[in-house]
């Protein structure tokens, strides 16, 4: 088999192969479900109610899609100029700990600690990438590697932190840091609603990172240099300047992650406030196809699923993983179906 | 001299193989994969899912070595998704290797959740015991290292000889490393790219899911989550600090795991006392960074790696 070109692929076609992706999925759910003994069709209904049930739920949801915006962002920005930054993981942690050292350490009234620690953040993210992307435009090391092995450095470096001087004197013997005080912290949207400003600077963002892609010069040289690499710096791009900048903006974004997180929702930093938000994050930035404000979209999609499944698993039998088997799955499913709207399979 | 206590001692020795072996499995899969053209980021989750697979089948009553066979057939079956998808299909290898290791990860947990729903503590099977080798195993500070492993260390350097051999001395290797380096080449002499790059990838897979499977069968007696820790990962920068060659990789292994076990011995001395812990764990991290951008300059890569053939494309 071969695959071919279609010039002028029809919207059957484009509409039809990411619609049978999801079904793929679906179809997916319900055999797990099966497997664990539980009812398909009352397992998805469950998950449906959690995600999006009540208001409560859709907050909830809401809430969780706040990092995974900022990550799928953060992966959307990179993978558009084949930079490989799998390491949001550590660019949040990264973005937590300056966040919660500023709001801490330096006795600032609330108005002026809050943006300081979201661009001491910025900083610290972009700085967490900044080491594996000079790595690879100068000595030619691969960046995948390097950013993943930089989540795990970068988690026993705040580990030993918490263990050591940011602990919490007391907090009991847990690793935790000190709280933010009250006025350091980001105010909800709507009072007495739990969603905070964390979600409306992650919407600012993806309109900015939309702007940057569509609308600037640089937009333009990162997608160039994701293209065609070689054809990019013949044509006279900067591409290793244009790598470190899509670096700058991507680790600057994951680390906003870490920031929403301490300051709008936990108040402190402790070793588990991202469940793998870093590594959902590529999830999101792909079934948005790299699109910032797609992100929004899918990521509010990936947030309701795993609210959706830890409310379900409370109720039924079926383990809360099952949320994240469905979206590598639709991940999988998705980008052969986006690639089957473009090219042809022929025989021979 | 606590160094010198620790290097004389015969378990530093015997763990440093035993720390190796599920890196050499796991780097002969990845490597295998990669010569023919593939990046497999699939490694880390396949390693899980077969760490996963070999417990369950022995916990469910099979013997030892059926535990190894369904562990490598999980891997091959993961590896077979990863081949179809980025081989006819010639998705990004980076977006489905992550996708399967997410899959693989996630099934395995799930699989976890659904046969044991209750544990707390998570149950042990009777693991691969180590090889009595009479008066071998007795010499002194390398008897136990050499001698004294269980089957599955064995296995491992047989693979990484049997990979060497293949590669260099017989047509198959000869071809799938031509399929990572020209293609076309290949296809002109009437061979399959397609198929010797799916194959190569199912085999690699397996081999990966075996190293998992050493995790839990001979190294510990249990499936923990977040046991594979990143194993997968250090094997990739392994393949790059080996420059794509099987000795070298093995020779990297072993360093690697030296270090590894070096610095859980010096976290019991008085350095251990001083320095927190959590310095000792990032040795291994750091290392293969480290060990990534000694290489950079020299590495020869396979040509055409992460480049997806599609036949009739000039």
């Amino acid at each position: 088999m071969r695959l071919e070109p279609i010039a002028n692929p029809g919207l059957a076609r484009s509409a039809g192969l990411p619609a049978a992706a999801i079904a793929l999925t679906v179809v997916v759910a319900s055999l797990l479900a099966l497997l664990a003994g539980a009812d398909p069709l009352a397992t998805l209904g469950l998950i449906l109610k959690g995600a999006a049930g009540s208001k409560f739920a859709l907050l909830e949801t809401l809430n969780r899609a706040t990092p995974l915006i900022f990550t799928g962002l953060a992966v959307a920005v990179a993978f558009r100029a084949k930079l490989w930054n799998i390491g949001a993981e550590a660019q949040l942690y990264a973005g937590a700990l300056l966040t919660v050292l500023v709001g801490t350490q330096l006795g600032l009234p609330g108005p002026v600690a809050l943006p300081l620690m979201a661009l001491a953040a910025i900083l610290a993210g972009a700085l967490t990438l900044l080491g594996p992307v000079l790595l690879k435009t100068r000595l030619g090391v691969d960046e995948v590697v390097t950013t993943l092995l930089l989540n795990f450095i970068m988690l026993l470096f705040i580990s030993m932190l918490l263990e050591g001087p940011l602990k919490d004197p007391l907090g009991m013997g847990w690793p935790k840091s000190e709280a933010l005080p009250r006025d350091a912290r980001l105010p909800r949207i709507v009072d007495g609603l739990r969603l905070h400003w964390g979600f409306g600077l992650a919407l600012i963002c993806a309109l900015g990172t939309w702007v940057i892609q569509t609308r600037t010069t640089l937009g333009y040289e990162i997608r160039a240099t994701g293209l065609n690499l070689q054809g990019a710096r013949f044509a006279g791009i900067p591409v290793n300047a244009v790598m470190v900048k899509t670096a700058l903006i991507s680790g600057g974004l994951a680390a906003l992650a870490g920031f929403s997180e301490v300051a709008g929702l936990k108040g402190n930093l402790t070793l588990d406030i991202s469940p793998g938000f870093g590594y959902t994050g590529i999830i999101v930035a792909m079934l948005a196809m790299l699109n910032p404000l797609g992100v929004v979209v899918s990521a509010i999609f990936v947030a309701g699923i795993f609210v959706g499944a830890d409310s379900m698993s409370r109720a039924a039998e079926v383990p809360t993983y099952i949320a994240d088997i469905l979206l590598a799955t639709a991940l999988l499913f998705m980008v052969l179906a986006i690639m089957l709207t473009r090219f042809r399979v022929v025989r021979g | 001299m606590d160094l010198i206590d620790i290097l004389l001692s015969a378990s530093f020795w015997a763990a440093v193989i035993r720390i190796a072996s599920p890196l050499i499995f796991a780097t002969m899969g990845e490597l295998i994969c990669e010569r023919a053209g593939v990046l497999n980021l699939g490694i880390e989750g396949i390693m899980v899912a077969g760490a996963f697979a070999g417990w369950v089948a022995v916990y469910a009553g099979l013997p030892l070595w059926w535990g190894v066979a369904v562990a490598m057939l999980v891997g091959m079956a993961f590896g077979l998704v990863h081949g179809v998808l980025t081989v006819p299909f010639g998705l990004s290898q980076h977006v489905v290797g992550l996708g399967i290791t997410m899959l693989a990860t996630a099934a395995a947990y799930y699989a976890y959740r659904i046969a044991l729903p209750e544990v707390t503590t998570p149950p042990r099977i009777e693991p691969f015991q180590p090889l009595d080798m009479g008066w071998l195993t007795d010499i002194p500070v390398v008897g136990q290292a050499l001698f004294g492993q269980t089957a599955l260390t064995y296995l491992a350097l047989l693979v990484a000889l049997a990979t060497g051999l293949v590669l260099y001395r017989t047509p198959l290797g000869l071809a799938l490393r031509a399929a990572g380096e020209n293609p076309s080449a290949v296809e002109a002499q009437g061979l399959s790219v397609t198929g010797i790059r799916i194959g190569a990838v199912v085999v690699g897979s397996g081999l990966m899911a075996v190293g998992g499977a050493f995790l839990t069968m001979s190294a510990f007696s249990s499936f923990f989550f977040e046991m594979v820790n990143g194993r997968g990962w250090i094997c990739i920068a392994l393949v790059v600090f080996g420059a794509w060659a099987p000795g070298k990789a093995v020779l990297g292994a072993l360093l690697f795991a030296g270090f590894d076990a070096l610095q859980i011995r010096l976290q019991q001395t008085g350095l251990g006392a001083v320095v927190p812990y959590q310095v000792f764990l990032m040795v291994p991290y750091i290392l293969s960074i480290l060990a990534l951008v000694l290489m950079s300059r020299r590495a020869e890569v396979p040509a055409a790696l992460m480049t997806p053939y599609n036949r009739g494309e000039r």
